[in-house]
């Protein structure tokens, strides 16, 4: 049996567990609904359109801060690579960055931005940056020497060297922190949410909760797990073949 | 194949002394910069390449064989003395000089065939005339079926090769090789060494080859000058007397062990030195 297909096995097996425990009644309705209810409800609040703005908010938010994450951290990842002093001096810090509750400065963002999408915004890049600028450094120190040599041997200037040779070999190990920057954006976006917002899927489950709207909740929560599911698979298969590229 | 009558040993002389040489280094020497100290890798070195000569340079670890590709690659710059390539100072890569490295210098994001259009297309060389001098490398060197492969689904030889055609389309006047086989095992060597022969052959380049492989010196080359420990000096070259149409079948040839004797008799003081420093 291949690994891929116990994967699923397992999971399909953990989902028809929980739907049985609560059809059964072992999970009392109030704490949590089957997870065919969850499908259903979904349907409907997809359909209805009633949180069809709390939606595109989370999502747009989230794509703003990936994309912004991405860029600060590349472009400081650079910096930080070309000033050795300065990065001898940071790299214990940032080694030791994500031991930091970034949430705890919540207060800050909401006096500098106020409550909104710039705090949600701004807090999850802070959460996020932290990884591409990492994953730059690493993917910069990995250039093999003879592809610099290589160029030289070409005779490019520094420029083309860097975006025909350095940027390429250093690909698979950027788009680590591709990844890793999706994945604390959609965490640091909804976190968020729950604490700074008065709209988003962070902001709709929370209220939900309050309200005993359990089938919303669910739904929401179901929403957020498939968008996060089906990213991760998109960026999963461009890792591999990446990866399969850079075993020498 | 065959050998000429007998080794041809000639002390420190350059072969062809007469023929205006290709190549040039006159009183070359390079030292680097350590945090406390510096490091006297190189020279003084005077060494004559003639058009289209195969050379080989022996010498123990680290005693500036590569430093000495570096500055006739143009990578590296002398502290004192002249390096010139067809007559003309080098300063900076110059044009017709390409290169070969010990490491695995194939881009891997790139498949065969565009490893092997890099330098070209860099070069802004007509789309045409770049198919037609990718098809004969990529021919040449065997990969023909593998023009859509990516390094990492080819062997160590085979990435070598890739490295080869990419140097070889560039049509080179002077090809520097820095142990490019250094990694490979010694048979796919001996096979990698006839490629490389026939290459020779076949564009008339001018060669200089590093290599640690004494066996690899002797059936390849024309001439091969052995280094001193660092820094390193030439001191001995040894013209093998081999017809141009050899290939790594002279390995069986008593005039090979002869070659090879006298290489190792030269290296071996050199080698016993650094073993007695590491002892001390």
């Amino acid at each position: 049996m291949s690994e891929k297909l116990l994967r699923v096995i397992v999971v399909v097996a953990m989902i028809l567990l929980v739907e049985l425990l609560c059809r059964v009644g072992v999970i009392p309705r109030m704490v949590m609904i089957a997870p065919s209810d969850m499908v259903v409800e979904l349907g409907k609040i997809l359909a209805s359109g009633q949180f069809s703005a709390d939606i595109r908010i989370t999502f747009t938010n989230i794509a703003i801060s990936t994309v912004l994450s991405i860029l600060v951290g590349f472009v400081a990842g650079v910096i930080i690579y070309s000033l050795p002093s300065l990065r001898d001096a940071i790299e214990p810090l940032l080694a030791s960055y994500y031991a930091v509750p970034t949430f705890v400065f919540y207060p800050i963002f909401i006096t500098l931005f106020g409550v909104g999408s710039a705090s949600i915004i701004a807090i999850a890049v802070l959460l996020a940056v932290v990884s591409m600028v990492t994953a730059t450094l690493n993917g910069l120190d990995r250039i093999p020497r003879v592809l610099r040599k290589t160029g030289q041997i070409y005779r490019m200037s520094r420029i083309k060297t860097a975006l025909l040779i350095e940027l390429p070999a250093a690909t698979p190990y950027l788009f680590t922190g591709v990844k890793l920057s999706v994945a604390y954006s959609f965490i640091g976006v909804i976190a968020s949410e729950f604490i700074l917002s008065g709209a988003g899927i962070g902001y709709a489950i929370a209220y939900a909760y309050n309200l005993f709207e359990n089938g919303h909740m669910y739904a929401l929560m179901l929403l957020v797990l498939i968008v996060v599911t089906v990213v991760n698979t998109l960026l999963n298969i461009v890792d591999r073949r990446l990866q399969m590229r850079r075993q020498r | 194949m065959s050998a000429a009558s007998g080794a041809k040993v000639v002390p420190l002389a350059p072969q062809s002394a007469m023929a205006p040489a290709h190549a040039r280094l006159r009183g070359v020497t390079r030292v680097f910069d350590l945090p406390k100290s510096t490091l006297h890798a190189l020279g003084p070195v005077d060494l004559d390449l003639a058009k289209g000569e195969f050379f080989s340079v022996v010498g123990p670890s680290g005693c500036g064989k590569s430093t000495l590709l570096d500055i006739l690659a143009g990578l590296s710059a002398p502290q004192s003395g002249t390096a010139e390539f067809e007559g003309k100072p080098i300063q900076g890569v110059p044009d017709g000089v390409g290169v070969v490295f010990q490491e695995d210098a194939s881009f891997p994001w790139l498949n065969v065939r565009d490893n092997v259009a890099f330098g070209l297309r860099r070069a802004g060389v007509d789309p045409a005339e770049i198919n037609r001098r990718v098809d004969y490398a990529v021919g040449f060197m065997g990969l023909k079926d593998f023009a859509a492969s990516y390094p990492a689904q080819l062997s160590g030889g085979m990435r070598q090769r890739v490295c080869i055609a990419r140097t070889l389309v560039m049509q080179p006047r002077l090809i520097l090789l820095d142990e490019p086989f250094g990694a490979l095992d010694q048979q796919t060597r001996l096979l990698m060494g006839d490629e490389l022969l026939r290459l020779w052959r076949e564009t008339s380049a001018t060669i200089l080859l590093i290599t640690h492989a004494l066996d690899e010196a002797a059936m390849l080359s024309d001439r091969v000058g052995v280094m001193s420990t660092r820094p390193g000096t030439f001191i001995d070259f040894v013209e093998t007397g081999w017809e141009k149409d050899r290939d790594s079948r002279v390995v069986s040839t008593p005039h090979f062990g002869d070659i090879t004797a006298r290489l190792w008799e030269k290296l071996r003081v050199e080698a016993l030195k650094i073993m007695s420093a590491g002892k001390g």
